[in-house]
């Protein structure tokens, strides 16, 4: 296990490096590598440089940022939840906040960027203590059908009504890509409160490894070794909220990252958390950023939703999960 | 259940939906009274109360019944069959599937709007809907199907393939013209707009006859109703006629579907409320589910046509927000 830890780390990096550069040198205008160096370390006002500055470069970060975030939110759900089909989107956290973004959009008291983060971060907390309600409630309530059945449930709720607020708002295509999720949006605001808030809340969230290591081997075995579940689990949630409601904020509402990403590194590489949320950022990001680059070249010039291509990879994971269920 | 209880039910919730339907006749940009509704009804109507009455408001309501009682019975049939009070055509991705190929029609065909439709199209939606939930159906069946369909695998898989359709159509909905996204967001959302005698005409006999063998076969879907088990006992082919009643709900979402579009929750809300007041015998308890549904989507395409006049948002978003916190009650109450 420790050397596939090594390996898939390494390819890891590799990829996502190479990720970065393609995502920064492709588009509607390629942009040679050299003038990507160039417009690096040796800046003049040409139009290339700006394009790589201004808008390049915050749209690869954002997807790299998005993407490993929105995957350690799903991987720590799975972790806290036991349950291999928990994940944010799944659940209708992002769906939450896209409810209170929509509002933000349509509305006047709460505009602009960080009314939108603002927004989002409530919407993500408002559908995470239903969640929390939900599940701590009772053992029964664990199970997958009913998490899920909630979850759906949820989604529908809150998507339904950010349609009516977009239609009186007459947004109603403007709400389709939130939902469907997109980085068309990324600008240098959006990173750098994704990177604060988001990666203050991931750091935090690192440090908990362990902690859900011992949870996701059961309740009981967690009280055994002196942890209380309980108070591990809300401080989890507590954590994914603010990841969830940034990431939303910022690139609407991108479905199953959370969900395939884990599960394939966890094919791999076992149970044990403290690798497992690392290397379930990295590869998130690297998904991400290549989902991006397709989503932004192959109809282009129009941009395709990259919450799309996710889906397309989650879905058959999910399917997958779902055939092993035993009842 | 006695007899004169569920007749006396039965009446109250009739004359429930008779007082929802005047309403939904009375209420609207141009108000009329309920003295003058009966007289135009009785034929004695001003042109314009006329034409407001029977062109436009009547054959919404009676749409609505025809939908409502469709997806009503279709919840029910799927609530038996797979013994999850849960299950519910447009979560597990029927409604989604017919909601997919009529998408696809309207992208790929006319710029025109839905009341000016060629005669073809109208003809064409309700078969193109049947095909696209019949094969969603198919998937559903044959993803889940793994020595055997188990109830629990086939709701999950169904709502699986249901978040796989919805993403291709927000696909479809993105690279759209203003004009068609509208039009399919009220495919996706559900709605009653642009109803005419033509959509019941069509639908109409199809869905009588559908729920007529429906309730001819109910005895069994009560068998099935008891697991597996004990129904193979009871001397029934269990996959045979779980096949059919699961193709006979197919067929009734579809046709509502081609008609209204993918209407959510209607299918649980009905059959649940329903089941509270009949008890579980299916003979019984799904016309009272159609009864039901009847009564909350008239009333619900009342909210939708009034509530933010002259704009109207589209029915099923109506439904859900009356039917998740429903379902979230559901949950958590049963165990």
């Amino acid at each position: 296990m420790k050397r596939n830890t090594i390996i898939l780390t390494a390819a890891g990096v590799l990829l996502l490096f190479a990720g970065m550069i393609m995502s920064v040198h492709i588009g509607a205008k390629n942009i040679p590598v050299s003038e990507i160096y160039r417009a690096f370390f040796h800046y003049d006002d040409s139009l290339n440089a700006k394009l790589v500055r201004e808008v390049r470069l915050p749209r690869m970060l954002l997807a790299v940022l998005v993407g490993g975030m929105l995957s350690l939110a799903g991987t720590m759900m799975q972790g806290i939840m036991r349950n291999p089909i928990a994940e944010p989107s799944v659940m209708g956290v992002t769906q939450g906040a896209t409810l209170a973004v929509s509002i933000a959009a349509v509305s006047s008291f709460a505009g602009g960027i960080y009314g939108n983060f603002f927004m989002g971060l409530l919407g993500a907390a408002g559908s995470g203590i239903l969640i929390l309600v939900f599940t701590m409630g009772k053992a029964s309530n664990q199970s997958i059908s009913r998490i899920l059945l909630a979850g759906t449930a949820l989604s529908t709720f809150f998507l339904s009504l950010a349609s009516v607020v977009a239609l009186l708002g007459n947004r109603s295509q403007e709400l389709a890509f939130w939902v469907a999720g997109g980085l068309r949006q990324a600008g240098w605001v959006q990173v750098a409160v994704v990177a604060a808030a988001g990666g203050f809340f991931s750091i935090l969230a690192f440090s908990y490894a362990g902690k859900i290591n011992i949870i996701s081997l059961g309740d009981d075995a967690a009280a055994g070794l002196g942890i209380s579940p309980e108070r591990i689990k809300l401080l989890i949630i507590l954590y994914l909220v603010p990841i969830c409601g940034v990431c939303v904020a910022a690139a609407g509402n991108i479905g199953y990252l959370g969900l395939f990403v884990p599960h394939i590194i966890r094919k791999l590489i076992g149970n044990d958390y403290r690798r497992l949320m690392p290397l379930s950022f990295l590869y998130g990001s690297t998904i991400l950023v290549l989902a991006d680059i397709a989503a932004r070249t192959i109809s282009a010039p129009y941009e395709l939703p990259v919450g799309l291509f996710t889906a397309c990879m989650g879905v058959p994971v999910f399917l997958m999960l779902v055939r092993k269920e035993k009842r | 259940m006695k007899e004169k209880k569920y007749g006396f039910r039965a009446a109250v919730c009739l004359s429930l939906l008779l007082t929802v339907v005047l309403i939904a006749l009375m209420v609207g940009s141009y108000h009329i009274s309920p003295f003058q509704i009966v007289q135009t009804l009785l034929g004695s109507g001003s042109k314009l109360q006329n034409f407001t009455v029977f062109q436009i408001r009547l054959p919404r309501i009676v749409l609505a019944v025809i939908v409502a009682s469709a997806l009503g019975v279709s919840g029910g049939i799927l609530q038996g069959i797979t013994r999850n009070p849960l299950a519910e055509p447009g979560m597990i991705g029927i409604n989604a599937g017919a909601a997919l190929f009529v998408v696809l029609w309207i992208s790929a065909g006319t710029t025109d709007y839905y009341s000016t439709l060629p005669v073809l199209t109208i003809l064409g939606m309700p078969l193109l809907a049947m095909t696209g939930s019949l094969l969603s159906v198919g998937l559903i069946y044959l993803l889940s199907s793994k020595s055997g369909i188990r109830p629990v695998r086939f709701i999950l898989t169904g709502i699986g393939v249901n978040g796989g359709i919805l993403a291709v159509i927000s696909f479809y909905q993105l690279s759209m013209s203003k004009g068609d996204y509208n039009q399919v967001l009220t495919w996706t959302n559900g709605s009653l707009w642009g109803s005419n005698w033509n959509y019941i005409l069509l639908t109409a006999p199809l869905v009588i006859l559908l729920i007529g063998a429906v309730l001819f076969r109910s005895k069994n879907l009560d068998v099935l109703a008891l697991g597996d088990e004990l129904a193979a006992g009871v001397g029934l082919s269990v996959p045979k006629e779980r096949l059919l009643f699961l193709l006979l709900a197919t067929f009734l979402a579809a046709l509502a579907t081609s008609v209204a579009g993918s209407i959510a929750f209607l299918g649980l809300l009905g059959p649940q409320i329903a089941k509270r007041l009949t008890g579980p015998v299916h003979g019984k308890m799904l016309p009272m589910a159609a009864l039901i549904s009847s009564i909350l989507l008239v009333g619900a395409d009342v909210i939708a046509k009034n509530l933010f006049s002259p704009l109207e948002i589209p029915v099923g978003i109506v439904v859900s927000i009356v039917g998740v916190p429903y379902f979230i009650y559901l949950m958590i109450k049963e165990r």
